[in-house]
Order: C-alpha cells, then sequence, then structure tokens
C-alpha cells in the first residue's frame, strides 16, 4: 500500500496538516490499515523532500499545513492511472502444501482439501457475519469500509473455488502418487549420467544442436 | 434450544434398477432449527438437488424418515403434506419453475391463494415479497419477458411470501450478479433472523458464508459438517470474561 500517493491524492483536494491527513486516510479505508501519526509526518516529510509538497500556512493552533505542487499534482494522476503490480510469482505456502500432499505416496489428499476448505469458510462466514453486521452502508466512510471487506471476502472465496477445482482436477487423475526416488540412482550435479540406455537418456540440451 | 422444524433420519434416495442405478442419496442426516441457515455444498450430481425435494417433500425418499415441523411425511395425509408445502415450506427451484402464464405478481400470490387468503393481504404480502428481492417495478410482467436472474428472484419472492418458516432454497443465487445475490442473501438472513430456518444449497462460498452451517456432500453422504459456529464460540468467549 501506498502511504505516500495516498496522502498526496488527499493533499491534491487542498491544502492539510499531518493529523487531518491520518483522519481523512483512516475514513476513507474503513480504518483498515489505521496510520499512526508519526508515520504520517516522516512521509510528509519525504514528499517536500521530494518536492511533490510545500509546507503552507501555520493556522492558529499551530498546524503546519501542506500545500500539493505541480509535481505532486502530476504524480497523483500518475498514480491512479496506473495499476498496482502484485508481487511476481512468489510461492504460496498452500499452493506448495497442497502440490506436496498430491503427489505424495499414502497421503490423504481428498482429507487434507477439505481441512483447509472448512477452515478457508470458516474465514469467509466471520468476514461475511463482520459486514453483515454493519447493515447497508448508509454513507461513504461506512461504504469504503465494506470495499476493504469485500476484498477480503472475494479473496478467501477464490481460495476456497481454488480448492474446488483441486478437488475435481484430483477426481479425475487417480496415478498422481510418485514414489520418492532412490537417491542413489539420481544424476550427480555437474557429471554426465552413465546411463545403460544409451542415447534415449542424452540432456535435452543437444536435441536442438544443429547438424 | 430452539424449535426443530426439519429432520431428515437417514435419508436415501435411488433411482433405477440393475445396472443403471443411481444413488442419489446415501443415509444423509440433517436437523434444521428455527433460527438456523445452513448451507448444503458439494459437486455437481452429489445430491444436493435430491436432499432439498426430500426435504421439501416433493419426493419419497426410497428409506428414512424426513419429519417437517415433527410431522413424518411418511405417514402424514396428502392433505397434511399440501398444507405443509403452502403454508410452512418456501421452495425455490433450481430452474425456478414459474407459471408462464402468470405475472410475476400472480406467480407470487399463488401460495398464498391457494391458502384462502383475501386478495388485499395477498397483494400486500406480494408486494412485500417483490420488493425485498428488488423487483418491484417488474411485478406485473409475465415471466418470458423477464431477465433469467429477474426470474429466479420471482421465485425467491414466491419461496419467501407470507409467513413462511422453512425454505429450502437450490441454488437460488445463480442467475444472479454478485451484488444482487447479495441483496437475496441479505434478505434470506432477515427471514432467518426473525425465526425461519433454511436450506441453502450453492456451489458459491461467498454465499454458503451467509449460513450458521455448511454441510458437504459427495456421492451422497455428508462428508462434513461444521458443528462449531466459529463467531458463535467466539462471542460465547467474549461474554464469559
Ligand atoms: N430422476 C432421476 N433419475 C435418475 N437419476 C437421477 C434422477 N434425479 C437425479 N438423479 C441422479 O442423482 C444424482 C444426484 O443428482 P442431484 O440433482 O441431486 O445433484 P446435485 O448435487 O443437485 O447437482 P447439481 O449441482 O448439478 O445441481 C445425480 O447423479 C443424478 O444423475
Ligand atoms: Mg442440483
Amino acid at each position: 500500500m501506498s502511504v505516500k500517493h495516498s496522502l498526496l491524492a488527499i493533499l491534491d483536494q487542498g491544502p492539510a496538516y499531518g493529523y487531518q491527513l491520518k483522519a481523512e486516510f483512516d475514513r476513507r479505508t474503513g480504518s483498515t490499515w489505521p496510520l499512526n501519526v508519526g508515520q504520517t509526518y516522516s512521509t510528509l516529510e519525504r514528499l517536500e523532500r521530494d518536492g511533490l509538497v510545500i509546507k503552507g500556512e501555520t493556522d492558529a493552533e499551530g498546524h503546519q499545513f501542506y500545500e500539493i505542487t505541480e509535481t505532486g499534482h502530476d504524480a497523483v494522476r500518475g498514480w491512479l492511472g496506473t495499476p498496482v503490480e502484485r508481487g511476481r510469482i512468489t510461492r504460496d505456502e498452500l499452493a506448495i502444501k497442497l502440490a506436496l500432499a498430491a503427489t505424495l505416496p499414502g497421503v490423504d489428499i481428498t482429507a487434507v482439501v477439505q481441512v483447509q476448505r472448512r477452515a478457508s469458510l470458516a474465514n469467509l462466514q466471520t468476514l461475511t457475519r463482520t459486514k453483515y453486521a454493519g447493515g447497508d452502508a448508509d454513507g461513504p466512510e461506512e461504504l469504503a469500509w465494506q470495499l476493504v471487506v469485500d476484498n477480503l471476502i472475494f479473496q478467501a472465496e477464490a481460495e476456497v473455488r481454488w480448492l474446488d477445482h483441486v478437488e475435481s482436477r484430483l477426481r479425475r487423475f487417480e496415478s498422481r502418487a510418485m514414489p520418492v526416488q532412490d537417491a542413489a540412482k539420481l544424476p550427480r550435479r555437474g557429471r554426465p549420467t552413465a546411463s545403460a540406455d544409451g542415447p534415449t537418456e542424452r540432456p535435452a540440451a543437444t536435441r536442438g544442436a544443429r547438424r | 434450544m430452539t424449535a426443530e422444524l426439519l429432520r431428515l433420519d437417514g435419508v436415501s434416495q435411488h433411482y433405477g434398477t440393475g445396472a443403471t442405478s443411481v444413488t442419489a442419496l446415501a443415509g444423509v442426516d440433517l436437523t434444521v432449527h428455527a433460527g438456523e441457515l445452513v448451507a448444503v455444498m458439494g459437486a455437481s450430481g452429489s445430491g444436493k438437488s435430491t436432499l432439498l425435494a426430500a426435504a421439501g417433500g416433493l419426493t419419497t425418499p426410497t428409506s428414512g424418515e424426513v419429519i417437517v415441523e415433527g410431522i413424518y411425511l411418511s405417514e402424514a395425509k396428502p392433505a397434511d403434506v399440501a398444507r405443509l408445502r403452502r403454508r410452512t415450506l418456501g421452495f425455490v427451484f433450481q430452474d425456478f419453475n414459474l407459471i408462464p402464464t402468470l405475472t410475476a405478481r400472480e406467480n407470487v400470490s399463488l401460495p398464498l391463494e391457494l391458502d384462502g387468503w383475501k386478495a388485499r393481504k395477498v397483494r400486500t404480502a406480494a408486494n412485500d415479497a417483490l420488493a425485498s428481492v428488488e423487483l418491484t417495478d417488474r411485478a406485473d410482467h409475465f415471466p418470458d419477458d423477464l431477465s433469467g436472474g429477474q426470474q429466479q428472484r420471482v421465485a425467491i419472492a414466491r419461496a419467501v411470501v407470507g409467513p413462511r418458516s422453512l425454505i429450502l432454497a437450490d441454488e437460488p443465487t445463480g442467475a444472479l450478479d454478485s451484488e444482487t445475490g447479495d441483496v437475496v442473501l441479505r434478505m434470506l438472513r432477515g427471514r432467518v433472523d426473525s425465526g425461519a430456518g433454511g436450506i441453502l444449497v450453492t456451489h458459491d462460498a461467498r454465499h454458503a458464508a451467509w449460513a450458521d452451517r455448511i454441510v458437504f456432500l459427495r456421492d451422497g453422504r455428508v462428508v462434513d459438517e461444521s458443528t462449531v459456529d466459529p463467531i458463535e464460540s467466539l462471542l460465547t468467549g467474549a461474554d464469559d470474561r
């Protein structure tokens, strides 16, 4: 989450001081990731250093206002117009666990899937209750909070759907168990395999070589 | 303990004989209390619709007992079963089952008219039911002139019209977009919270999550049933402090 861009986007509406920005951020995101004031001030300092905001007036209570610069305004437009990049393929613990469990002989993968499904659904139930308890959104702040909860709900749903998919795939794939290979038969690194089968076991890399 | 609205006791359903015989349900036990929404999930062909049809007295199971509000359907007189279907049970069919020659409001009114309600009361109740699925502006349309999702909502309104205490819904959100689906689930949840009981058959985990319990069917058997309500236990924990 870009705190920097979020604060900048709020400042694009007009000058504001640190605590005010924190409060605006919180109420526009359902207070799901409350900012601490210190983080707000350090972010403002960095924005000022980078020329995206400048210090403005100080009011009677001593609040230091910040104003967005032209560069800052462009940065907001750029941010809103750019998709959020998700991290590149990471190792998802659940995917790795199920892939392993699916190919290990003697593991009851259906039971493993069901245990996970049960847990994922319980999570989904909790989120749904939370949302339902909030009733119909009767204002933009409530709406903002519900949008964030909806995001978590759709993520949890995706996980359950994927589990359904895993289960039906496995049902159609009976011979999936792979016994653990004998370590002595594994090719040693850096040395060509001396194999009785001869050329059929040549490394694939030579296949495409020019004749 | 709240009232038991529905109980399935070792319900089995076999179709056909010999090589082509199918066991659609194999000894299913299931209870639904007032104030409880139970979701039934499972792959296509796992027996969900068969279970619901048996629970609603639409079919007679090969073996086992179905008990609705204390009445054993196997022993009940046809008139009593018919009365249960008019007054107690609301059934949402997977394929809607609307009557094409009746308007949306007339379809929704039917169970109450069959039950001998006065025209004015029928109209009010039907309008309420249509409003609860956000379909007031289509009340006078015929099913053929409604979109799939609108037809589905008429079917839902018909199932919840009047004081129904047991709502059995087979994929009631299959034709709905996610926001309209939420409207329907919120409404069902509201009905259940004010004392009805319900079974919700669904493929959609997001909708099943509205239920108090989720039951999984595989090849006609209940393979897993949550017994502890995670929220309920959290709240109980908080009360103890
Ligand atoms: N009238 C019938 N005659 C023969 N077999 C039937 C009949 N009705 C259902 N079945 C079989 O019983 C099994 C369970 O069917 P059912 O309709 O209950 O599945 P379902 O879980 O509702 O599936 P879906 O998610 O596709 O709606 C299926 O294998 C189906 O082919
Ligand atoms: Mg079905």
